[in-house]
């Protein structure tokens, strides 16, 4: 009696989970994909998303990178403080970060004063899209990577020294090779983030076509617009890419093991 | 030569060393938890004494970081990089000190011949027994002719079968070296089998020196 139940249970939640997204499969034909993906609506979101996540992935490994390693490996006052905050976008609704960003890059922010006289405007550009990504997005990787680092054992990093290798090469030789599957989940997770990034920055970066319009603003978009067959192709792209990133991090995972 | 003068504050006692290790092999002994690593670590310039200093060959290291000191160190559980193959381990020594590819590979084969695991060259330290990974580590250590050595319970991770044999392979192949040794064991019979000075520490002080 029990046994079943719990079958039960189970399965509702798995159909609930699995239908949907089949169902986004099976409403489109493939001519109908096709024809859709290839308008020009389509391939501007998928351009700017493309570009986008390209720069907020980049950020995200230059300046989450020495992060998570100082996180990991160094003691300093603070360090709590700072591990909490890091994790805070992920449980922060996204429209509140927006509204957040805005407050410090918009034309009345706290940054203003900085980005006047330089006439650089941030808030409403393709810059905004990329903040906002890159807000939600790094806390995925720093966690990841700070979890890779401190696994590596140290003796490994002082074998390194004894034979000679600064802490440059060290880290590029020994730690990271080691720290390689947390590093490389990280950045898929945190590069899916963005891809997927909406709430932020249709408040930060607004929904222009061309320019701050995304993958998920597009079908958002296109279903305000009445045109069902955009807003499922794309939604078909991104559907697609979740999958290959659940596959890509759980081999990532079965390598660190 | 190495000559040492330290004080660290370690959790229970005071690590309070002055001596000095010449050139061939010294064994460091003494009981467990007595500090000897603690030394080990300040020579190799991977730990920081709270005062005192530490010269090799008349050249005080004060300052000097680890990886410009040309002290090799031998750990316990020997610390191979997992992601390297046995070449990968042996040559990155010479790779830090900028020896080219071919040449790195040659050196390294030398000592893989003279140790007797040449067949290893290309696998993984997971893949090997206890006795084979001693000796990958000491071919680590020594194929980039370091000016001192440094080996930190060598004998412990291994079973009583191999260490035997082990033990006198490798005080075969330190016998020939021209540069301090400095070897640290808790294990009397490692003591007695080197039949070299023995500097004797307990609870951080030096109680018997015959350097």
């Amino acid at each position: 009696m029990i046994r079943a139940l719990v079958a039960i249970a189970a399965a509702v939640l798995v159909a609930f989970i699995a239908v949907p997204l089949a169902a986004l499969y099976a409403h489109l034909s493939p001519a109908a994909f096709a024809r859709a993906i290839a308008g020009a609506p389509a391939q501007a979101a998928l351009r700017i998303s493309l570009f986008t996540t390209a720069w907020s992935l980049a950020l995200t490994l230059v300046l989450g990178t020495p992060l998570a390693y100082v996180l990991a490996r160094r003691e300093f006052p603070g360090r709590t403080l700072v591990d909490a905050l890091v994790d805070l976008p992920i449980v922060v609704p996204p429209a509140v970060a927006g509204l957040a960003l805005l407050f410090v890059f918009g034309r009345f922010g706290l940054a203003a004063p900085l980005l006047e006289p330089l006439h650089l405007r941030i808030a409403f550009t393709t810059a905004a899209v990329v903040l906002a990504q890159l807000f939600v997005g790094a806390p995925f990787y720093v966690r990841s990577a700070r979890a890779g680092f401190a696994a590596v054992e140290r003796s490994y990093e002082d074998a390194s020294a004894t034979l000679g290798m600064g802490p440059l090469r060290t880290f590029a030789r020994v730690t990271v090779p080691l720290a390689f599957p947390a590093l490389a989940g990280g950045a898929v997770l945190a590069w899916a983030r963005a891809l997927g990034e909406f709430g932020a920055t249709i408040m930060f970066a607004g929904n222009l076509p061309g320019v701050t319009q995304t993958l998920p603003l597009a079908v958002y978009l296109g279903l305000e617009n009445g045109d069902i067959d955009l807003a499922s192709a794309l939604a078909l792209v991104l559907v697609t890419i979740a999958l290959a990133v659940v596959v890509a991090t759980r081999l990532l995972e079965r390598r660190a093991a | 030569m190495i000559e040492v003068a330290v004080r660290k504050t370690l959790r229970t006692f005071e690590l309070d060393v002055k001596t000095t290790f010449g050139r061939g092999v010294t064994v460091l002994a003494g009981p467990s938890g007595a500090g000897k690593t603690t030394l080990l670590r300040i020579i190799a310039g991977l730990s920081r004494p709270d005062a005192g200093r530490v010269a090799l060959d008349g050249a005080a290291l004060d300052g000097v970081p680890a990886f410009r000191r040309d002290i090799a160190f031998v750990f316990q559980e020997y610390a191979l990089f997992p992601h390297l193959d046995v070449l990968g381990n042996v040559t990155f020594g010479l790779a830090a000190r900028g020896v080219p590819r071919a040449d790195r590979a040659a050196q390294a084969h030398a000592w893989l011949e003279r140790l007797g695991i040449a067949a290893l060259a290309r696998a993984r330290p997971a893949a090997l027994s206890g006795g084979e990974r001693q000796r990958v580590a000491l071919a680590r250590a020594l194929a980039w002719t370091p000016r001192a050595v440094l080996l930190d319970e060598p004998f412990a991770a291994l079973d009583h079968a191999t260490r035997g044999t082990v033990r006198d392979e490798v005080r075969a192949v330190l016998a020939a070296l021209d540069v301090p040794v400095v070897l640290v064991t808790h294990d009397e019979t490692d003591v007695a089998a080197f039949s070299a000075p023995v500097v004797r520490l307990d609870r951080g002080s030096v109680v018997k020196d015959d350097t």
